[in-house]
């Protein structure tokens, strides 16, 4: 039983990812983490649910896996 | 060594035990005279156990360690009698400010609720607390404090435990029936049994220096990342008696321990952190890594472990001796009801199962500020150093800064002393079963007292009583139980409290409604409370056979109902 919405949500993706590709053009290594950082943090303030985010680190690192 | 304190000397005296013709057996032996040895002698002492207290040195905690002090170590305190001039000498704060760089991040106020006796935490050096702890030790005569009696070995068997121990006069042996280590992280006793003490020790190191100064900085905890004055690294300030202030400054795995203590180069950092000209004197440095760790069990047959002994955390949240009183309170009221016969010596396996996972618990916390403080690998440090950025301007990032969770007493919720709520009827808040009780205001022959006062030694019955009736029908269960219940009728008029005590039955108004919202209890409610302050059971309407079986259960036998079961 899924509590991280899977499904397609994104309103705009391509949208979504030209912007966050535009934002992480020309950072250096330390910015890029630095920036991603606080990316992550805000969105997991946004999902909020503890099991939801446990699941997206989950799917996450099994992705890393992969 | 110290401006401000004189260490005391108790001086040595030889023992009788040391010319008796036989070895000398005691009930319980307390090996260690720290903060929690001494807790634990003084709450055995207090309940009518003889106890005699080995130290290998004649005084006080040297130099600068514990600092501070949790509002439920001084409710403890208070019951032992000793809390009235630690609070008077200590520095009583609840408001602590977190900064990044060179700007506020964040500030925190530890008790936002009023209507407790005791404060949210105090600041008191070490040295005072032991000083106050051995005076009320000594004006009990259930305690024997021997001084420079260091152990050297320990021998357990079925019954009890022989001790070598070596005095100035030489060596002799002694017998406990109960052994209790409190001998601090490095643990003789410990080593002696071979036991495994496990956990992590961080790759960091840490300045301890003490200053005094006529400070300008307010009595509030003050914790930096990565300040101007001391780049890359952290620095925690806090406010002790006497003026001296505690200056905590990570210096990273890579510090040389012997460079960094000496003056020339402590002196520089601090002016660099408290201002080029300010004046102040310096009284102590140290150079400390840290660790989390603890035993497998607490228990090993006779041989039961406190404090330091059994567990050590970081010190990032206080949770040092505070957890280690808790299990000093914890464990003295079982051994006392082992000793006089009135429970199995099964109910000490509750104080291990309580206490490791209160030491888990502490352990946890504890190394999640240390992780916060000392990010282990780069993108730790960005996620460490985005939730400081994020949380200037953010107040959801706040609750993500990680400098200290401070000591919190831990609720038992699992324990297997406790009795589950009632199918049906709805509790609501904190006051679970297993959870520590919360102070109240009440007033007592009509002037103001607090509720953890009226609570004592023993079980205790508390009744939130309409009639005093009702009260009178509780005291005659207490009154049938060979384990020591107290009642106390909690009244919501002056004129129902004063009918109670008419009626001969300990009883308090509350006045503002306080115990009853913060137990959510109504009329009739009944809340039976260990001696240690942790609610056993509760219930809506009393019942004299749930409370048999409840109280049964919280001491560690088997109760009826589940007997006639089987
Ligand atoms: C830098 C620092 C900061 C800290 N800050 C805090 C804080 O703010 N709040 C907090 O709650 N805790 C804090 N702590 C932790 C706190 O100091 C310890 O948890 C506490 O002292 C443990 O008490 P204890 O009685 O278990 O052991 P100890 O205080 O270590 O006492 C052990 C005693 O046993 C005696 N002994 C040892 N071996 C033998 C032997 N073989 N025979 C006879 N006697 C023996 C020793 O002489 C000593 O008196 C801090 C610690 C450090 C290092």
């Amino acid at each position: 039983m899924s509590r991280l919405d899977l499904s397609p949500r994104l309103t705009a993706p391509d949208a979504f990812l030209a912007a966050l590709t535009e934002r992480l053009r020309g950072l250096d290594e330390a910015e890029t983490r630095a920036f991603s950082a606080r990316l992550i943090l805000l969105l997991a303030n946004q999902v909020g649910d503890q099991a939801a985010l446990e699941e997206a680190l989950e799917i996450a690192a099994g992705g890393q896996e992969a | 060594m110290h401006s401000t304190y004189a260490y005391p000397r108790f001086g040595y005296r030889r023992s009788p035990d040391q010319d008796a013709p036989e070895r000398a057996r005691h009930p319980v032996v307390i090996v260690g005279a720290g903060p929690v040895g001494l807790s634990t002698a003084i709450d055995l002492a207090l309940q009518g156990v003889r106890v005699v207290v080995l130290d290998e040195d004649d005084t006080v905690s040297i130099g600068s360690r514990a600092v501070c002090y949790a509002k439920r170590s001084l409710d403890i305190w208070d019951r032992l009698g000793v809390a009235a001039p630690m609070v008077a000498k200590g520095v009583g704060w609840q408001h602590g400010k977190v900064f990044h760089h060179d700007h506020l991040v964040y500030e925190f106020n530890l008790l936002p609720e009023s209507g407790h006796k005791m404060p949210a935490f105090i600041n008191l050096q070490q040295y005072y607390l032991e000083d106050y702890l051995v005076q009320r030790a000594r004006g009990l005569p259930n305690i024997e404090l021997r001084w420079k009696h260091k152990v050297l070995g320990v021998a357990p068997a079925e019954d009890g435990v022989t001790l070598q121990v070596e005095t100035p006069d030489g060596v002799h042996a002694l017998e406990a029936e109960w052994l209790v280590a409190a001998d601090g992280a490095r643990s003789a006793i410990r080593r002696q049994l071979g036991l495994e003490f496990k956990g992590q020790v961080f790759r960091d190191r840490f300045l301890i220096a003490d200053v005094v100064m006529q400070g300008d900085f307010p009595a509030e905890r003050w914790f930096w990342f990565d300040p101007p004055f001391h780049r890359e690294q952290s620095a925690l300030l806090h406010k002790q008696s006497d003026n001296v202030w505690r200056i905590d400054l990570q210096l990273g795995w890579d510090a040389d321990p012997e460079e960094e203590q000496k003056p020339e180069r402590v002196i520089p950092r601090l002016k660099a952190m408290l201002g080029e000209d300010k004046p102040f004197e310096l009284e102590w440095v140290s150079i400390y890594t840290f660790q989390c760790r603890r035993l497998d069990r607490f228990v090993h047959g006779r041989v039961l472990f406190v404090g330091d002994a059994a567990h050590q955390v970081s010190p990032f949240g206080a949770r040092g001796a505070n957890s280690g009183l808790q299990d000093a309170e914890n464990l003295a009221w079982k051994l006392r009801l082992v000793l006089d016969g009135l429970a199995p010596a099964g109910l000490l396996e509750s104080y291990d199962a309580e206490r490791v996972l209160a030491a888990d618990e502490n352990i946890l916390n504890s190394t999640r500020s240390t992780d916060f403080i000392t990010p282990k690998t780069p993108m730790a440090r960005a996620l460490r150093d985005a939730v400081l950025d994020l949380a200037r301007d953010h107040a959801f990032a706040r609750p993500l800064v990680n400098s200290g969770r401070l000591s919190m007493p831990s609720t038992y919720a699992d324990s297997a002393l406790n009795t589950p709520d009632a199918a049906g009827e709805d509790f609501a808040g904190a006051m679970v079963p297993g959870a520590p009780c919360t102070d109240a205001p009440v007033l007592k022959e009509g002037r103001p007292a607090w509720l953890l006062e009226q609570l004592g030694f023993d079980f205790t019955a508390m009744l939130f009583a309409e009639t005093p009736a009702q009260a009178q029908a509780v005291a005659a269960w207490a009154a049938r139980q060979a384990i020591p219940v107290r009642v106390l009728a909690v009244a919501p008029d002056a004129a129902t409290a004063a009918a109670c005590a008419a009626a001969g039955l300990p009883a308090v108004e509350d006045h503002g409604g306080l115990v009853a919202r913060r137990y959510d209890a109504r009329p009739g409610t009944l809340h039976l409370i260990r001696p240690d302050q942790h609610v056993a059971a509760r219930r809506r309407r009393f019942d004299p056979a749930a409370f048999d079986d409840a109280l049964a259960r919280a001491t560690g036998r088997a109760p009826a109902a589940l007997e006639h079961a089987a």
